[in-house]
């Protein structure tokens, strides 16, 4: 009988091995996947590191992928540490997209000097003001964010559609006939597009600076301010804080739009960097604020293990992207992909509970006192 | 069978193997021996009181009997034989059922559902509850044992006193006859006490055993056959409660003469400052109704202001209001002479209001953050502890080694999370963290209670002391004694009303009595 018991003590080597051995256990799962498919595991495994880390281009494109997870990660990392549970990246970064795609169209003919400051600033504006909603439902009246900010990823879902599909508004492209046929968005002027950084021969888009440098601004703010300190004593026991004088209210609004200002920047590096224009089908497609509650959950909330985490999952989407194909259907590579995922968060199990094989008891013969029971 | 013969006569222990026996029973724990070679054993039928400070290794040596911990080394016998436990599943199966401190119960179940929750039996059929079955048995084990209880109504509904019930139902239910009880008056009115005390005695008329975890001496010598005392992890001895008195089980159990810190003498009031002014306060409850009313009260910068009363008579509010966690509804509140606008806890901290809560883990401390956390709880906001909004790591690290060493704080580093900690060194956090800010006026809410005969003369050593540099003290307890040993004045406080205000030296244990009950 196996028995899964809580560890009085948690030993640090834990902390690097298990993940280590959740991958092992990950590759050694697919592995049979893989050969009940009839596919060569260690080929594919291959491959798959190959596309999503290295061959020629892979990092540049993983980087890609991984900007808007890094974002949305840090953005429920944010508001997770306080216990506040925003659920509304999806949205937040959508609010993010339209403001700076709205800055960068209104100054298509300034220089990027100003356009880009102007496109990060609309877009953590419009994410910040879209979190707070939900921020001030939860502070002033008491409902429940999750559901708030959830709803309220629809509602800027159906709203970036409006903009594009069915109105005329200041985003939709209506120069040309086609364009009023098949509707679509502004593209944006070439100075609007965000520059990227060479080092070492790999492409690093400005979005992915911008979600290193918050990163270590988000932990430097949780670890060594007031505002940080306050949002811990929240997130531990709000009535602990109310008893130390903190003023709960106004922290819950702050942090949920700063966790909005972080997937604002999300949605505006996705303008910035990749699309160059509101492209509502597609964002919604890619659902990086969901991605972005696991990537947070994965690194334990931590904003550092976040950036490594969107990397390795931006690589893993992309590799999954190109091992598609007539031979391998695009079912198993999501079975790879949840494999990985399923054996990384359960794994996360071992390092506080440990699995014993259990011998049965050694109990005495039924006595008169066994017997006597209730029943 | 049917008539046993009365406890503590010799017969009974020859003729029948005890209900347990542990021998040599050692269990260590990262840098700590908590149980040493324990020898216990307790007798079919009896009500054995385990007594010890906290940390004596009471709760590990039940830990081991119920199953949740291996003992490193020792045997344990149930009824003359050996047995081993791997898991708590066995010594269930075993007939020993824990009734814990903290109770174990689905809030949003009924009774009837949580009683069967995790239960396998025989007459269940596959996955369907049947719960007319389970309600009557329930409603025959709480008449056989007078613990009225209805089985339809659902936890959260339900007084502590009746969850208790419960937790033990749901022991018995198990067809436990060994009970072991951790704490059990913890969270009970002297009444609901004196009930569970009756039910307990009906149980060992019926050959149930019941071991009695407790560090409380006079309810020790009011329900049990016999005492074992533990300290530091070691059996100090085991004798017959009628051969002994509360005197020589509190030497036994601290291992010195216990005498209890006393006020001396009273400051010369006319001369002192007022630290605290209530003028017709009235307050109302967490449920909106008027819960205080019209209450004046003073306290001088000093002196000890005791508020008597049963819990639930309006004390908590009383406490928040003067320390802003409450906003009253009428009256004034002056500290220092000075107004209050009230309902703002900051603004009760900056006139130098300090508080220690009645709930100490999870409103006196952030249970999670670390114990040098929990000592700037309140200076956070101030230098030298942050400048400019940016926290000084450094100096939160000295403040909590200087703090520790001062109040003699027992945990191996400032970084140990609060939870960890002892409810003793829980409250001298507290206490340490409150004291520490030069307070002007200090609300102590039920500052002892739950805590070791060491424990409870350091705190109230500390109360003294501060009265002694001025502060004044608004003491609420419901601990008469403590009250009595205390304050310099003493008011009674019975829905939400003060009684009457009476000077120490002229105060008798029975009018108080009275006035708390509300008859006088």
């Amino acid at each position: 009988m196996i028995r899964i018991e809580r560890r009085l003590t948690e030993a640090r080597w834990l902390v690097p091995a298990v993940p280590a051995g959740s991958l092992v256990a990950a590759a050694v799962l697919s592995g049979i996947i893989l050969l009940l498919t009839g596919h060569d595991p260690i080929g594919t495994w291959a491959r798959l590191l190959d596309r999503g880390f290295f061959a020629d281009g892979a990092m540049s494109a993983t980087f890609v992928t991984a900007t808007p997870l890094l974002l949305t990660g840090l953005a429920a990392a944010a508001a997770f540490r306080m216990q506040t549970w925003n659920i509304g990246a999806e949205g937040q970064l959508y609010l993010g997209a339209v403001g700076a795609s709205g800055a960068g169209i209104a100054l298509r003919d300034q220089s990027p000097v100003l356009i880009i400051p102007a496109m990060v600033i609309a877009g953590i504006l419009t994410g910040a003001v879209w979190a707070a909603i939900p921020g001030v439902l939860r502070a002033y009246t008491r409902t429940n964010e999750i559901i708030t900010s959830l709803m309220l990823n629809y509602v800027a879902g159906l709203l970036m559609t409006y903009l594009i599909f069915d109105s005329q508004s200041y985003w939709r492209d209506l120069s040309t006939f086609t364009a009023r046929v098949f509707p679509q968005g502004k593209y944006l002027s070439d100075a609007a597009n965000w520059p990227s950084f060479r080092l070492a021969g790999l492409a690093i888009p400005l979005g992915l600076v911008l979600g290193i440098v918050a990163a270590a601004v988000l932990w430097l703010l949780y670890a060594r301010t007031r505002f940080g300190f306050e949002a811990r004593v929240i997130g531990d026991s709000r009535a602990a804080a109310h008893y130390a004088g903190i003023r709960t209210r106004r922290k819950i609004v702050a942090v949920m739009a700063l966790s909005g200002a972080l997937a604002g920047v999300g949605g505006a590096s996705e303008i910035g960097d990749f699309r160059h224009v509101l492209d509502p089908r597609g964002l919604q497609q890619a659902s990086f604020g969901y991605s972005g509650i696991v990537v947070a959950a994965l690194a334990r909330l931590n904003p550092f293990a976040v950036v490594v985490v969107a990397v390795l999952l931006g690589g893993l989407s992309n590799a999954g992207f190109s091992l598609q194909g007539a031979t391998f259907p695009a079912g198993l590579v999501g079975t790879l992909q949840g494999l990985i995922l399923f054996c990384a968060l359960a794994g996360e199990l071992l390092v506080h509970y440990r699995i014993r094989l259990r011998r049965p008891a050694i109990i005495p013969p039924a006595t008169e006192a066994a017997g006597a029971g209730v029943a | 069978m049917k008539n046993p013969p009365p406890l503590g006569e010799g017969e009974v222990e020859a003729e029948k193997p005890p209900a347990v026996t542990m021998r040599r029973i050692t269990k260590r724990f990262p840098g700590v021996l908590a149980n040493d070679g324990i020898d216990f054993e307790v007798l079919r039928g009896e009500i054995h009181a385990l007594l010890g400070e906290n940390g004596a290794g009471k709760s590990t040596l039940s830990n081991i009997l119920t199953g949740l911990y291996r003992p490193d080394e020792g045997e344990i016998f149930l009824h003359g034989k050996p047995l081993i436990f791997h898991a708590p599943r066995d010594a269930i199966d075993a007939g020993i059922g824990m009734v814990h401190q903290h109770f174990r119960l689905a809030a949003s179940f009924t009774v009837a559902e949580n009683l069967v929750l995790g239960h396998r039996d025989a007459a269940d059929r596959g996955l369907l509850l049947e719960p007319r079955v389970v309600e009557g048995r329930i409603a025959d084990l709480a008449r056989r044992y007078r613990m009225p209880v209805n089985p339809r109504a659902r936890i959260w509904q339900l007084s502590v006193g009746e969850q208790q019930r419960v937790e033990i139902l749901k022991v018995l239910y198990r067809g436990a006859r060994i009970l072991i009880l951790d704490e059990p008056t913890s969270q009970l009115t002297p009444q609901e006490a004196d009930a569970l005390f009756q039910t307990l005695r009906l149980m060992t008329a019926e050959q149930r055993t019941v071991i009695f975890i407790s560090h409380k001496l006079e309810e020790v010598m009011a329900v049990s056959n016999r005492v074992t005392v533990l300290r530091r992890g070691k059996v100090i001895g085991t004798v017959k409660t009628e051969n002994t008195n509360t005197r020589a089980l509190a030497r036994m159990m601290v291992g010195r003469e216990v005498v209890f810190t006393q006020k001396k003498e009273g400051p010369a009031q006319a001369e002192r400052q007022l630290a605290l002014e209530l003028r017709q306060v009235s307050a109302n409850g967490d449920l909106g109704t008027p819960t205080l009313h019209d209450i004046d009260l003073q306290v001088h910068a000093g002196e000890i202001v005791g508020i008597a009363g049963v819990a639930g008579n309006g004390q908590r509010e009383l406490a928040e209001v003067i320390t802003g966690m409450r906003r009253r509804t009428g009256g004034s509140v002056m500290v220092m002479g000075r107004l209050t606008r009230g309902g703002d806890p900051l603004e009760a901290i900056r006139r130098g209001v300090a508080y220690v809560p009645d709930d100490r883990l999870g409103t006196g401390v952030a249970p999670s953050l670390s114990i040098a956390e929990n000592l700037v709880l309140k200076a956070f906001r101030r230098a030298p502890i942050s400048t400019q909004g940016v926290l000084h790591l450094g100096r939160i690290r000295t403040n909590a080694v200087e703090l520790m060493q001062r109040f003699n704080i027992g945990a191996s580093s400032p970084l140990v999370p609060a939870r960890q900690l002892s409810g003793g060194n829980i409250q001298k956090v507290l206490l340490a963290r409150e004291l520490s800010s030069r307070p002007r006026l200090l609300v102590a809410s039920s500052p002892t209670s739950g805590l070791d005969v060491g424990a409870t003369d350091t705190v109230r050593g500390l109360l003294l002391e501060a009265a002694g540099r001025g502060v004044g003290i608004l003491l609420i307890s419901e601990d008469l004694d403590e009250i009595l040993a205390l304050a310099d004045r003493i008011a009674v406080l019975y829905n939400g009303r003060i009684r009457g205000v009476v000077e120490r030296q002229n105060a008798h244990v029975e009018e108080l009595g009275l006035m708390m009950a509300g008859a006088a």
